[in-house]
This record gives structure tokens, C-alpha cells and sequence, in this order.
């Protein structure tokens, strides 16, 4: 079959277009430009090919498959990056590797490997599909440290249909390495790459100050019944449940709430967390439907057991334990190693 | 090397070898010395390299000593820019070229028509505005073929003591009439490999009297114009490939182009710079609705090579400036360019309008679902 394969020039998808090419696909290569390396590293007009660009290349010329270079940026901008900016002025904490992959990768790309007559795309991301009785679902991967379904849960079941992710059952990650280099690709041992791949001044608070300069204006920290305790230095720097960066006098205490209108931080002691979440934009990979299952409240979380009710667009979590929960994360409800959805919180 | 059943349509990008170029490089590298040595072999890469620099004298309307060669067009407009605009304020076309763009940052930018040609008023009113100027205007075009009227700029030009350089990249090789010099223009810069030369070597042709001097001296060569030991095989496969490209078939390239025009017109394709003359091989189509990349992916898919605008080093399809500047709006991300080869049959036309078809149906359907 025809296969595109989303090749970032790093070692995982490397990988993933070799498996597709060594099974005897058909396989297209495409890479997303998603900001201009030139323009990043402050060299403008430098035209732009960053070295992961080249390294995916050099892979698709050692894989003897075509490869093309998909201009995003404006895309990226618009969607992942300004969002980015935006989540935090709104009071939230983003993850912007979900909106990539909700709207670069899962969207425009393989809206474009459909428009070029592909009957699958492949991508290196860490998750397993199975075909179950309702078709297509999505089961974390073998590896657990390497295991990304939280970061994929707003997949739509369509997209799974059309999705492989051939690296999932790889135990680790230096066996995946191990086939790259007897693949002979340049990038076996190509260093993985970082949190966020935009954030490349080592802090999000340069973006932030890009795009919504008013969230990194200073405003009062108070506690819950209001009495001001001290200052912050803008409320994009916080989120909830953190302890740093508040005044003296709210030692031991954690940020409970973030308040954009009045720009306020409100603080309270540790522990008392919610019991019920509300969450936005829910996906389902299964019938929507009351259920009990699994949730991770966060990308490094343990499970929580919780009761799922579908809300119309969104639903109600109810957790059997308190639990922190960050506005702007993703709530991702699991049954076993099954994946059954998921919602931002609100 | 493309496979064999690939159907090459990306001329402007760089032409086929001509075989009389090819064997003029075997030749080239046949020669021992360098062209500044003092004895035999010396004289005898010479002896080379002043034929080289005589043939292409002749082919362009200038003397011998006029012609610097470089390593391409790149490096011939960066030259010019440099040194010819040196204390003069510098006026590019909207549709010309990085080449020119890049070397000359701080440009006034002289707009063009919706048809591509530039705007002969505004260039009047820019240098009555302007001191001494050096103005930077393509003799054609290389995404549209659109030519301009070299002659128009310079009467004005002259008229305001400016100097006018003519990025000639496009033109020099396909057969028409190479008078930029005799029609007033001050330098003139050519790339071998646009015209069936090998790539690696280009030229800036001065008009007699006009000096400059080097930007690399190196060793003082090409009359210290330009340091550096010259690429002998490359420029004598440049002037193998001018001299063979008087043979230049226009009429019948010309008539290929227009039966490929007519046909995706017929699809629903809009040819940019139709309205102006152009060059006889290139051809630039706006799919509305299409992005260009899908465009140029279905193509290469179909075995077709192809290109739009500006392609940048990392293989991104940018928005192209040129349609751009002539006003296409969206289109300008919607446009490719298809460029006939010299080499052209008629049999890659007929391959190439079956390929465009069954994309524009693919993509225009997708488009109304």
C-alpha cells in the first residue's frame, strides 16, 4: 500500500519509514517545516532547513524513498505556538504537543497523505493500534517510559482508522536504535528531542512575552478569602498546585486558582484537592457513555480511579481519591492498556 | 540522475546539458595547467579560457575584456550589486530573483503591473526621488518568462544617471536576441547551467569603459575582477552551451508551451504574465484552491518534474514573491511553474497535460466534497 510516513529527522520516525519501505510500501516521506530554523537562531532569510530537515533527507536517500518538506509554519504559529501563549493568559496550563498533533499531524498532514491517494500514515509516536470489535483502538505502548497515548488521546477515531504505529511494541528504545543503525541511518544515534520543541531559549516565558505580554505583568497573590499576601511577576509563571516563586508569607502554601481578569493568584494550604473535574472537547475512542475507568491527569501521572459522565461536548469526572488537576491539561481515561478517550480540563 | 521515464519539466531550474557543452568540459578537463602559469600547459588553459571569454564576448554583445566569469549568476549579481552599487542608492524589481534581492537588502523595491513588467512611471518617479542609483531589473523572468523592457529602462535610467544591471540568467541561453548591452544596460550576469553549460560558472559582462574591482582578490585573476583560480571545464562548457544555443528552437518550444497553456486553462488554470511577452519555454500556472506543494507532489508522484516558486534549500514550497508582486493574492501559493527543457518532444507535453489533468480532477474534487 501507499504509506506516508511523517519523518521529523529524528530517529523514531527514521525508523518507522524504514520498517514501512522494508515491508514493501509504497513509502512517501514527509516532513512538517514547522518554523524557520533561519528566523530562530536569529539568522534572517538564513532559508530556513534546519538539521532535522537534512537528517530526514538523508534517511529518505538512504531508504531510496521520495521525501517532501511541507511548509507549516503559519499553521504551527497560529495553532500551537499563539495557543500556547494564549492558554497561559487565560489562567491555564497548555500542552502544546497535543495541539500539535491535533492539528499539524493528525490534521493538515494526513488530510494531505488522503489528498495524495495514501492508504495509511505511519508515525514513530510511542502508542499501539489494535483492531477491536468496534474497529480501530489505541493501546499505550509496550514501553512504559516511553508510552506518548497521553499526549494523543484527541486522535479521532477516523484518524486511528487511517493511523499505524509501528514503534509501539518496541520494548525500548535502544532497540529501536539497534534498527536504525542496521538500517544504516546517519540518526541511530541522534540524541532525542526536548520538552518543547519551540521553547528554544530554555524558557516559555520568551513565548509567552511574544504573544501576550499582559500575562507576565506582576499582580497580587492572595489566599481564599482574599487577603493579599504578597506579589507575582505575571500569572503565565504558575500553575496549579505549584509551590515556587509565591511570597514569603504563603510558605507551604500552593496556588489553588489562577484568576485572569483580576490577574490575581490565589493561594491555599497543600492537599485538599477537587473531587469532580469538568473537561472541554472530550474525544472518545469508544461509544461515549457513563463508565468507571482509569484517568492520568497529567503526562508524569499515576492513574486515578474516577467515574466518567459524557456532557454533551465535554464530561464530568468524578475521582474516587482528590486528586491536583491543572486547567488546560488533559484528563485521558484508560481501561487496562486500552486508551477510551479523553478531555482538556477545565 | 532522475529515472529514465521521469518527464523533465524544471528547465528554469537548470537546463539539460547540451552534448556540444558536455564534450566541451571533457575537453576542459583534458588541459593540465592553470590559467595563470607561465609556461606551457599554462598558456595552453589560457588559450582556453580567452576563446571561452571571446565566444561568450560575441554571444553577448560585449568585448572580451568586459567579461569576468564567476562561478554563476549568483555570484555575478552579488558582484555587480556590490560594486556598481557602491555609493549609489539601489532599485530592484519586485520580481527579481534572490539573487539580486538578497545582495541588495536595503533595496527600493520597483513595482511591477498585474502582467508582470515593471512600472516604468514608478521607476521614473523612484530615481527623480533618488541620487545617483544603481537599478537591478531581470531580462526575463524565471517563474513567469516575462521579460521586461530592457531598452525602456535604460533610456531612463540614462536620463537619471543611473546604471542599470541586467540579471540575464533566464534569457542568455534560449535563442533570442542577447543585445542587453547595445540596448543600454551597464552589466549583464549569465549562469552556464541555464543555458545546457554545467553548473559552476557564470559571468558579469560589463559594457565597455566600466571597471570594477574585485569583492575576493585573491590572485588578481579575471584582471583583478575576481580572485580565484577559474573553473576552466565549467566555463568552457559555458560558452559551448551559448554558441549551441543560437540553434535555439523558439517557435517550436513557443508552440508546445502554448498547446500545454490552452489545455490547463481549459481545466480551469490561470497562466500568470500571459498579457506580457515571455519567454518562449516557461509557463506559470495558479491552480485556485490548489496549494502548490500538493500540486508538485501529485506531479512528482506522476513522474513529472516541475516547480514552483521560489524553492528554498530546505525543499519548502514558499509563497511566491513574483505572483505576489503581480497581484495574485492566495494564487500566489497556488502557482507552478513548468519550464520546457531545449530538449523538449512533444511526447513529454502530451505525458504532462494527462498528469495535470488527473491532478487538478483529484484535487478539485476533493476540493467540492
Amino acid at each position: 500500500m501507499r504509506v506516508v510516513v511523517a519523518m521529523s529527522g529524528g530517529v523514531d520516525s527514521s525508523v518507522v519509514a524504514g520498517l514501512m519501505a522494508r515491508e514493501g510500501h509504497e513509502v512517501i516521506g514527509v516532513t512538517l517545516q514547522l518554523y524557520d530554523q533561519g528566523a530562530a537562531s536569529g539568522r534572517k532569510g538564513a532559508c530556513c532547513a534546519g538539521q532535522d530537515i537534512r537528517d530526514a533527507k538523508r534517511v529518505a536517500d538512504r531508504l531510496g524513498i521520495a521525501h517532501y518538506v511541507v511548509d507549516s509554519e503559519a499553521r504551527f504559529e497560529k495553532s500551537v505556538v499563539a495557543a500556547f501563549a494564549d492558554s497561559y493568559a487565560g489562567g491555564q496550563t497548555p500542552v502544546p504537543c497535543i495541539a500539535c498533533n491535533q492539528h499539524l499531524k493528525f490534521g493538515d498532514l494526513l488530510e494531505m497523505a488522503r489528498e495524495l491517494g495514501a492508504d495509511a500514515m505511519a508515525t514513530g509516536h510511542y502508542v499501539r493500534r489494535a483492531e477491536g470489535p468496534e474497529g480501530a483502538e489505541m493501546h499505550v505502548a509496550v514501553d512504559p517510559a516511553r508510552d506518548q497515548s497521553w499526549f494523543l488521546f484527541a486522535t479521532t477515531r477516523a484518524q486511528l482508522e487511517f493511523c499505524r504505529f509501528p514503534l509501539g511494541g518496541y520494548a525500548s528504545k535502544a532497540e529501536v536504535r539497534a534498527v536504525a543503525a542496521e538500517m544504516g541511518l546517519v540518526v541511530a544515534e541522534k540524541a532525542d528531542s526536548q520538552d518543547i520543541c519551540f521553547v528554544t531559549s530554555g524558557s516559555y516565558a520568551a513565548i509567552v512575552e511574544k504573544y501576550r505580554p499582559e500575562a507576565l505583568s506582576a499582580g497580587e497573590v492572595v489566599d481564599e478569602a482574599g487577603r493579599v499576601l504578597g506579589e507575582h511577576q505575571g500569572i503565565a509563571r504558575y500553575t496549579i498546585g505549584q509551590a515556587k516563586r509565591l511570597p514569603d508569607r504563603a510558605a507551604n502554601m500552593v496556588v489553588k486558582r489562577i484568576d485572569p481578569v483580576a490577574n490575581r493568584i490565589v493561594v491555599g494550604p497543600r492537599g485538599a484537592a477537587g473531587m469532580t473535574l469538568r473537561l472541554r472537547e472530550v474525544n472518545w475512542l469508544t461509544s461515549p457513555r457513563e463508565m468507571m475507568a482509569e484517568v492520568k491527569l497529567r503526562a508524569r501521572d499515576t492513574r486515578h480511579a474516577a467515574r466518567i459522565l459524557p456532557d454533551g461536548a465535554g464530561a464530568v469526572l468524578e475521582l474516587a481519591e482528590p486528586a491536583l488537576a491543572a486547567p488546560g491539561q488533559a484528563a485521558v481515561f484508560y481501561d487496562g492498556t486500552r486508551v477510551l478517550g479523553g478531555g482538556f480540563i477545565i | 540522475m532522475f529515472a529514465e521515464d521521469m518527464v523533465y519539466l524544471d528547465a528554469n531550474a537548470t537546463e539539460p546539458l547540451r552534448p556540444a557543452a558536455r564534450a566541451a568540459v571533457l575537453a576542459g578537463m583534458e588541459v593540465l595547467g592553470n590559467p595563470s602559469s607561465v609556461h606551457g600547459p599554462g598558456r595552453a588553459a589560457r588559450k582556453l579560457l580567452e576563446e571561452a571569454r571571446e565566444t561568450v564576448a560575441g554571444a553577448l554583445g560585449a568585448t572580451p575584456a568586459g567579461v569576468v566569469f564567476c562561478s554563476g549568476a549568483t555570484e555575478a549579481d552579488g558582484l555587480a550589486v556590490a560594486t556598481l552599487g557602491k555609493g549609489r542608492a539601489v532599485l530592484v524589481g519586485a520580481t527579481e530573483h534572490e539573487a539580486v534581492r538578497a545582495a541588495a537588502p536595503g533595496a527600493l523595491v520597483v513595482p511591477v503591473a498585474a502582467d508582470g513588467r515593471f512600472d516604468a512611471l514608478m521607476l521614473e518617479a523612484m530615481l527623480s526621488a533618488a541620487p545617483p542609483a544603481l537599478v537591478c531589473l531581470m531580462a526575463a523572468n524565471n517563474e513567469t518568462g516575462v521579460r521586461h523592457d530592457i531598452a525602456g529602462a535604460a533610456r531612463i535610467c540614462r536620463a537619471h544617471g543611473a546604471l542599470l544591471h541586467v540579471d540575464a540568467a533566464q534569457e542568455a541561453g534560449r535563442g533570442l536576441p542577447r543585445d542587453w548591452l547595445r540596448l543600454g544596460a551597464d552589466s549583464v550576469a549569465v549562469s552556464g547551467h541555464k543555458m545546457g553549460g554545467p553548473m559552476g560558472a557564470g559571468a558579469l559582462v560589463l559594457r565597455a569603459g566600466l571597471e570594477i574591482e574585485a569583492v575576493l582578490r585573491g590572485g588578481g585573476q579575471e584582471s583583478g575582477r575576481r580572485g580565484g583560480t577559474q573553473a576552466l571545464p565549467a566555463i568552457a562548457g559555458m560558452a559551448a552551451a551559448l554558441a549551441d544555443s543560437a540553434g535555439y528552437e523558439t517557435a517550436r518550444i513557443g508552440a508546445l508551451r502554448d498547446e500545454m497553456e490552452r489545455f490547463c486553462e481549459g481545466l480551469g488554470a490561470v497562466a500568470a504574465g500571459k498579457g506580457a511577452p515571455r519567454l518562449a519555454n516557461t509557463l506559470s500556472l495558479i491552480l485556485p484552491g490548489v496549494k502548490a506543494q500538493s500540486q508538485l507532489i501529485m506531479l512528482d508522484m506522476a513522474k513529472i518534474a516541475v516547480s514552483a516558486g521560489a524553492a528554498c534549500s530546505s525543499g519548502k514550497v514558499a509563497r511566491s514573491h513574483v505572483l505576489d508582486a503581480m497581484g495574485f493574492g492566495e494564487g500566489a501559493g497556488q502557482g507552478i511553474r513548468v519550464s520546457l527543457p531545449w530538449s523538449v518532444e512533444a511526447d513529454g507535453v502530451a505525458r504532462f497535460c494527462a498528469a495535470y489533468e488527473a491532478m487538478a480532477r483529484r484535487a478539485l474534487r476533493g476540493r467540492a466534497d
